[in-house]
């Protein structure tokens, strides 16, 4: 079976050539609830793909999705391997330089600290944070040491463990995981980064990024993404 | 999998994990397992031709063969793996690329490295974008293996290429003196006889190459290790089993897998060692005579 698979992929990637391009992939993580994780049947779940599938459906696309290490996300997209980053990338500065951006289908969200102690000062201590976020830069600017981890969930254990006081993430992210643990609390005041997120996209896909803002928009004017982001994120979340 | 899983929270204790270790996600997990197992299947005697071919290629009488039996070996050998498979894996994916976006593109103006982007034509894309995911992942993975290959083949030429200089020379200069010649001697009296002084390097690449497999996990495949992270991260009531941090159980689970392999290869290996050492002129070999005699 193995070897008729491998058989099958030289023949799939020799004979090539005339089919269609319409088959868009989008790169997630996969490992950040709620905007987007792998559920319980093995399949890429959340926010971010009933978004996505809602935008494949509206511009006509053929849409397929792929996992990727967040932390080699971008050089992949621009080798490449996936069309576009659809995994809670919020838009900034210096991520524009390398990659282009869609109008922002999540509005700019407030990154929180959660910690054990309620007391300590955020200026000082070891506070975790996921690699080549907005978080991690910012922490790095804040003062106080910053803990780089690969995936969003070794970020948390870092706390758990004792090995950072915070950590600093979307807040998003962290409330849940609060409200289950009674050991873990939100500290100190909501922080606004970036400009909400997007979807990212090589600098040459304009046409992509075009049809793919249209889609959004009219996800924004029939209210059907603030209805999506009301679903996965709760009645307070802000939206559009 | 089980009718009584619809509902997992009601569950007690063992139901529950007999729902959880049968789920989805865990399926792929345990599919990961083949994975791992294939990709030792598939680079095993790969690698061993490769380093066949290597080491006939540095006791070659034609000095550019050499040449290059030895630069192979010399190069591979001296370079780390991880840089080596984080290289080799980028820079063989964009060759192909490039050779066939020269092939199949020949009018295409546009530069093919525009800052950090490398880009061919549509066409020239290995796998095309149109292809089913599992194509891309099959890609990736016989990337994965000829990379693997490579490298392993490198320590396996220089394994063979002792061995066969172990072969005791009256040997050879009796299949001479028999009138064979020098391809008859190679095939028929040294090839035979080199595989039990090959023996002790190869099994030692080869428990290497077991332990080298969750390089896979650096390579983008999604592997036992990759799923034991994934799986082992805890999980909050959004999920259908919620639980803590579970990675040291997953990671736990991992260790006894491998040494499992490792101590069903000894048993293997020695077995070989054993049918290897018959009729030889090694220590080994003239034990096994006096007990039979």
């Amino acid at each position: 079976m193995k070897t008729l698979i491998l058989s099958a992929t030289i023949l799939a990637v020799t004979a090539g050539g005339a089919l269609a391009q319409d088959v868009v992939r989008m790169g997630t993580e996969g490992a950040y609830p709620p905007y987007n994780f792998i559920n319980d049947d093995g399949e890429i779940d959340g926010f971010e793909r009933a978004v996505g599938d809602e935008l494949c459906a509206r511009a006509e696309l053929t849409c397929e999705w792929v996992t990727n290490e967040w932390d080699s996300i971008i050089p992949n997209l621009t080798s490449g391997n996936y069309d576009t980053i659809i995994a809670g990338m919020s838009i900034t500065a210096e991520r524009d330089e390398v990659i282009d951006f869609t109008q922002n289908y999540f509005p700019p969200a407030s990154s929180l600290f959660m910690g054990m102690d309620e007391d300590v000062d955020l200026t000082s201590v070891v506070v975790a944070a996921q690699t080549n976020t907005i978080q991690a830069g910012y922490i790095a600017e804040s003062g106080a040491t910053l803990l780089e981890f690969a995936t969003p969930d070794e970020t948390v254990a870092a706390v758990r463990n004792g090995e950072a006081d915070a950590v600093f993430a979307d807040g998003d992210f962290l409330l849940p995981i609060a409200a289950e643990d009674s050991d873990l609390m939100i500290i100190g005041d909501p922080v606004q980064l970036g400009g909400g997120i997007g979807l990212g996209l090589r600098e040459t896909d304009t046409e992509l990024r075009e049809t793919l803002n249209v889609a959004i928009q009219s996800m924004k004017d029939d209210g059907s993404l603030n209805a999506l982001i009301i679903e996965w994120f709760g009645e307070d979340a802000e939206t559009f | 999998m089980f009718e009584f899983c619809e509902d997992p929270s009601t569950l007690e204790t063992f139901r529950w994990f007999s729902c959880y270790l049968t789920n989805g996600v865990h399926f792929r997990f345990y599919q990961s397992f083949l994975t791992v197992l294939f990709l030792l299947a598939v680079t095993a005697p790969v690698a061993l031709s490769f380093g066949f071919l290597g080491a006939m290629a540095s006791r070659s009488h034609i000095p550019p063969l050499r040449w290059l039996g030895k630069i192979y070996t010399a190069m591979v050998r001296g370079v780390p793996d991880i840089a080596f498979f984080l290289f080799f894996v980028i820079a063989l994916d964009q060759g192909l690329e490039w050779l066939k976006h020269q092939a199949v593109c020949p009018d295409w103006t546009d530069p093919i490295r525009q800052g950090a982007n490398f880009l061919v034509c549509d066409a020239a894309k290995i796998p095309q974008n149109a292809s089913p995911q599992w194509v891309h992942e099959a890609y990736n993975f016989a990337i994965a293996v000829f990379t693997f290959s490579i490298v392993f083949g490198a320590f396996a030429a220089n394994v063979l290429f002792g061995a066969m200089r172990a072969v005791p020379r009256a040997q050879l200069e009796t299949a001479e003196a028999y009138g064979m010649s020098r391809r008859q001697t190679f095939w028929r009296i040294l090839v035979p006889q080199m595989w039990i002084y090959a023996l002790p390097g190869l099994s030692n690449l080869w428990m290497i190459l077991i332990k080298a497999t969750p390089l896979l996990f650096l390579l983008g495949v999604e592997d036992i290790v990759y799923w034991a992270r994934e799986l082992g991260g805890s999980r909050t009531s959004a999920f259908q089993y919620p639980h803590g941090d579970w990675r040291l159980w997953y990671f736990l689970g991992l260790l006894v897998f491998y040494l499992a392999m490792t101590r069903v290869s000894e048993i293997a290996l020695g077995r070989l060692t054993t049918r290897l050492s018959r009729g030889q002129a090694t220590m080994a070999g003239e034990d096994q005579r006096k007990v039979a005699a």
